[in-house]
């Protein structure tokens, strides 16, 4: 990068700067984020945390938590909201809705440049960057989200009263939404890629019993298509490759989550298969000074509890590598 | 019966006609507190800052009142929360469903309302 430096100003083909400097940057402000920013801050630490979208990530969008330990029963938004003060009431600073522009990994001084012309410094840096809803990414999908592909049956279900519905996916939420669905469907149709569900006996078994579902089973999706609201799907068979169009009120997706590692995909940090960054149990990734926490690491199991787990100790760990030197 | 959120609420139908004759420009997320409307509460909030020319309000899908919004014919064939209603000078300008990024947002409220 060519760059003339000066008074945390420099200037890039042209266009202004802005520097700040920490000494630690947070990338990504769910559990783990939030919890690495309290601890970093609580040792005087000075920190940012940055999130390209909402910070609470995808705790913010569980409605009931009733397994966080000493916390009865809340909503993701009321402890989301209670992590973000606590972060900032230790001088964690916290930037939600960034676009992040470019990554720097390598070298003693880490960076991120945004959007609007800021570049974040700091000797360490935590990946905390969480995961995300898959999408099927095919026509159609964009067009008709809220106009009657949905991703979220609690919010959704009661718009489709009396209504044909498809079901996408295998696991466990795509059964157990199927199932609750149908309190409000005339039919509900579950659709799969494979021959066989990856979701526990029991949920299989409860959709199976239930009189208004149905299974379309080795088939995607092609293509949604429709009017103001979404009318018909065309799906493959996988197997024979046979093509169908369906008459449809409504999709329901619900085809798991993946790492949100994208931005880290021309970076030298080490992802495993499935994109997810591989770390040791200091948090450590292959780059010294990255560590990463939370569900975007390879891990076995993704829960809020553990996220804040892996926060604490990517933070501490943060901490004794700036101490070191 | 309001959202708890940290946004200033719509209650009544009452207050919703004030908003709208008080206001030139005016943004009202109609939902609940499911994973596709509280994304859509924190971009208003961290936006209300950078746009004080705009009004931002939630309201409660499942109050009696919210029927000005679930009924203004600018969200028929709409089924997903929230319902994301925009105006100016009282008159529905656009209208979104289900969830939006911070960049769909804003570019409806430059759009509209202007930066």
């Amino acid at each position: 990068m060519d760059a003339i430096h000066g008074f945390g100003i420099f200037f890039v083909k042209k266009t202004v700067m802005e520097e700040k400097k920490y000494d630690v940057i947070v990338l990504g402000g769910g559990a783990a984020g939030m919890t690495a920013g309290i601890y970093l801050g609580r040792s005087k630490v000075s920190a940012v945390i940055l999130d390209s979208a909402t910070i609470g990530g995808q705790m913010v969008l569980t409605y009931e938590i009733a397994n966080y330990p000493g916390i009865p029963s809340t909503t993701g938004y009321q402890l989301s909201s209670a992590m973000k003060k606590q972060a900032r009431s230790f001088g964690c600073d916290v930037k939600a809705n960034v676009k992040i522009s470019s990554l720097q990994l390598n070298g003693a001084e880490k960076s991120v440049v945004v959007e609007g012309g800021v570049v974040y410094k700091a000797p360490a840096i935590i990946l905390a960057t969480g995961g995300r809803s898959r999408m099927l990414n095919v026509p159609g999908e964009k067009e008709f989200k809220g106009r009657g592909i949905s991703y979220c049956a609690t919010c959704d279900g009661d718009f489709f009263q009396d209504k044909n519905i498809i079901v996408v996916g295998g696991g466990n939420s795509a059964l157990e939404e199927a199932v609750a669905l149908t309190k409000y469907a005339s039919k509900v149709t579950i659709l799969h890629e494979f021959d066989h569900f990856q979701a526990f006996e029991h949920a299989v078994e409860a959709a199976k019993a239930n009189p208004k579902i149905d299974f379309i089973m080795e088939s995607h999706i092609t293509e949604f298509s429709g009017d103001e609201s979404l009318r018909k799907v065309k799906y493959k068979n996988l197997k024979t490759g046979e093509e169908t169009e369906k008459a449809i009120d409504g999709v329901f997706i619900f085809i798991g989550y993946e790492a949100n590692t994208d931005a880290l995909k021309n970076t030298d940090v080490e992802l495993n298969t499935y994109g997810e960054i591989v770390a040791n149990d200091k948090m450590e990734t292959n780059i010294p000074g990255v560590f990463t926490a939370g569900d975007c690491r390879s891990k076995q199991f993704r829960q809020i509890t553990t996220a804040v787990a892996d926060g604490t100790i990517a933070a501490l760990n943060a901490i004794g590598y700036i101490n070191a030197g | 019966m309001v959202l708890p959120t940290n946004l200033k609420h719509v209650a009544t139908e009452d207050e919703y006609n004030e908003i709208l004759k008080n206001h030139e420009n005016v943004m009202i997320c109609c939902g609940r507190m499911g994973p596709m409307c509280v994304p859509v509460y924190d971009v208003m909030e961290d936006l209300q800052e950078e746009y004080k020319h705009v009004e931002f309000r939630d309201m409660l899908f499942d109050s009696p009142h919210a029927h000005v919004i679930r009924n203004l014919p600018q969200c028929r064939g709409f089924m997903g929360l929230p319902f994301t209603v925009y105006y100016k000078n009282g008159e529905v300008v656009a209208a979104t469903s289900s969830i939006q990024s911070q960049e769909q947002i804003t570019e409806i409220l430059d759009r509209e309302f202007g930066k």
